[in-house]
């Protein structure tokens, strides 16, 4: 992501009604932004809309804005808000009534309990992971991508907007937890599920299991 | 020191493992374990890859055709009527 160099400047700038200073905004966080509207919206009409509202939002509010936070954190706090009303308002989205009751359900297990069935090792793998023996090549591939992309897609709102923030774009911990209002025990059980069924998805493409 | 971690318990520790949000004792099982297990020290590398492909998604681009909407829309704005 392009860093915004200098924010009181950029601020400055939009509140005077700069548009070379908005398109600069845009540019850096407008992908990773409709990216995170994805997570709480599955339709891709309606998160283009909600980046909308987000942005007119932004716009309006920019007045106001003090730079307790960083301008990101600000910026992505309103998407993530404006995204999750949108999806409380879809009938067809998916619902649900707080990120932290997604976390909740942590305990089960991320690894198919059948795998670990080893008789003389209690808790051990009955066989174990196969290697991913493909060149670097294969794993950069586009179908490869299309795979963790599909893996991603299938994750429930709040576990996808955390592996979207902390490794898609590569956010630290704690301002994924500012933007969606999580703790940071959440936070990682969300990321770490999230990994898990990605993982998994690769593994059955990249080491299939013997027919 | 309390009793060895099971591959089983191992494989949900790893984001914490990562995060360095484990204790030093059960970070020091966490390690003792993978010395012994090539299954998990498998299982731990390709969730290190996964997060490394993860990584390739990420696009910054907006399609021009959404850029463009949305400095229209800043455009109205600017104009007061947005």
């Amino acid at each position: 992501m392009t860093a915004v160099q200098d924010e009181s400047t950029l601020v400055a700038a939009l509140r005077a009604g700069d548009e070379a200073a908005f398109a600069a905004l845009l540019d850096a966080y407008g992908g990773p932004m409709r990216r995170l509207a994805l997570s709480f919206v599955r339709n891709a009409a309606v998160a283009d809309e909600v980046v909308q509202e987000a942005w007119l939002g932004v716009l309006r509010g920019i007045e106001r804005f003090e730079g307790r936070s960083s301008l990101r954190t600000w910026l992505f706090t309103i998407l993530a808000n404006t995204a999750r009303t949108r999806a409380q308002r879809e009938a067809r989205s998916v619902p649900f009534s707080s990120l932290d009751d997604e976390a909740a359900g942590g305990d089960s297990p991320t690894v198919d309990p059948s795998r670990f069935l080893n008789p003389r090792f209690p808790g051990g793998w009955t066989t174990f992971p196969e290697p991913w023996d493909v060149p670097e090549e294969r794993l950069l591939a586009r179908e490869t991508r299309a795979r963790i992309e599909a893996a991603i897609a299938e994750l429930p709102p709040a576990q996808r907007a955390v592996i979207s923030l902390r490794d898609v774009e590569g956010w630290p911990a704690e301002e994924v937890c500012n933007v969606l209002g999580v703790s940071e025990s959440n936070q990682r059980v969300l990321l770490h599920r999230a990994r898990a069924k990605v993982r998994a998805a690769l593994e059955r493409y990249l080491a299939p299991e013997p027919q | 020191m309390s009793a060895d971690l099971t591959c089983k318990e191992l494989v949900e520790l790893v984001t914490d493992y990562l995060e360095g949000a484990l204790s030093g004792e059960d970070a020091a099982r966490f390690e003792h374990h993978l010395s012994l297990c090539p299954g998990c020290t498998t299982y731990v590398e390709q969730f290190r890859e996964t997060i490394r492909l993860t990584g390739t998604l990420r696009e910054d681009d907006l399609e021009p055709a959404a850029r463009d909407a949305l400095l229209a829309q800043f455009r109205r704005w600017k104009s007061g009527s947005a």
